[in-house]
């Protein structure tokens, strides 16, 4: 019965503590005041924004000061009336292609592009070698194995 | 044969790049602005709230552009030895205040000496967005037409400057 309570307890508070993180990544993107008609546009940038202070969120998630100086920034543009290519174009000609989570295919980039391809390709050609090997190498059982496998399964 | 040796020589492979990725800094980007003139901009400059600073002010001869405020604790440790090049290394150093209050960051340069020519003073860092500005302290280097030729993103220490800075200005000096 105690142990009940306290796990009820433990529940609760790992409960809250996943709905505040949950809650502060929803807050950061939201701070900033956006006319309904960009909210869209708006969020879906941000995704494909890497932010260079803490390089594994999004510009949305990013609680850095240069995170939400890009996201007044991105909202300034879009108020603007600026394209959404034009926003995208206007981080990487600062930061470069390292802040589109969405890199573009380049010489430098090609490898990132191909890569999962050639593995898989890679993967494809050695799994056909090693089946083909294998059923090359099942000749069947002998007549001699095929009478024991009879005298075993009768055995009982 | 090939059973022995493939496996070995996918892990060697594999270690090599994991081995060199061990050493290598992955909060530095390579800017796209190298080998592009410095952004414009119009701001006031940090001692004279009325004083214009513009690019144009920057430009000229081979200059460092040196990113900073004192909230940026890296900042206070690479100072003496902006002091130091400023001093001895003939090389005009020019300021970029990024995200700073003015009376601070004028106390600041009386406390620990000023290196700089000038320095522009950008409070709401959007200047500094324009530079590719991530982490204060960047340093940029500027050849005689204004064009970035390098970026430091972290402390300038004399080393640093003798292996990264040094070359890059001979090469310049030399017109490549």
């Amino acid at each position: 019965m105690q142990m009940n309570v306290l796990s009820q307890q433990f529940a609760k508070v790992l409960l809250s503590v996943l709905l505040v993180m949950f809650m502060s990544v929803q807050l950061s993107a939201q701070l900033i005041e956006i006319k309904p008609e960009y909210q869209q546009r708006y969020h879906a940038i941000l995704e494909e924004l890497r932010c260079l202070v803490c390089q594994n969120q999004t510009l949305a998630d990013s609680s850095s000061e240069l995170a939400t100086d890009l996201r007044v920034e991105v909202k300034n543009m879009l108020e603007d009336g600026r394209a959404d290519q034009e926003i995208l174009d206007f981080m990487s000609a600062r930061y470069g292609d390292f802040v589109l989570y969405n890199p573009p295919v380049k010489s430098h980039t090609l490898f990132l592009w191909l890569g999962p391809f050639v593995f898989m390709l890679i993967g494809v050609i050695a799994a056909l070698i090693i089946v083909s090997k294998r059923s090359k190498s099942e000749q069947g059982i002998t007549d001699e194995q095929q009478q024991r496998v009879k005298e075993l399964l009768n055995k009982k | 044969m090939i059973r022995a040796i493939l496996p070995i020589a996918i892990f060697s492979v594999l270690a090599g790049f994991l081995y060199v990725g061990l050493y290598k800094d992955p909060s530095l980007v390579p800017s796209p602005l190298i080998g592009k003139p410095i952004p414009s901009f119009q701001l006031s400059t940090l001692k004279d709230a009325d004083a214009i600073i513009t690019q144009e002010n920057f430009k000229g001869e081979i200059a460092l552009i040196n990113v900073w405020g004192t909230w940026c604790v890296a900042c206070k440790q690479e100072h003496a030895a902006l002091v130091y090049i400023a001093d001895k290394k003939n090389i005009p150093i020019y300021g970029l205040n990024y995200k700073d209050d003015r009376e601070m960051a004028k106390q600041w340069l009386v406390d620990y000496g000023d290196p700089y020519v000038m320095s522009a003073f950008d409070a709401s860092g959007r200047i500094a967005i324009d530079f590719g500005v991530y982490g204060a302290p960047e340093t940029f280097l500027i050849d005689d037409k204004g064009i970035i030729r390098h970026k430091l993103v972290g402390i300038m220490t004399a080393d640093v400057w003798e292996q990264q800075f040094v070359p890059k200005i001979k090469l310049i000096q030399q017109g490549q």
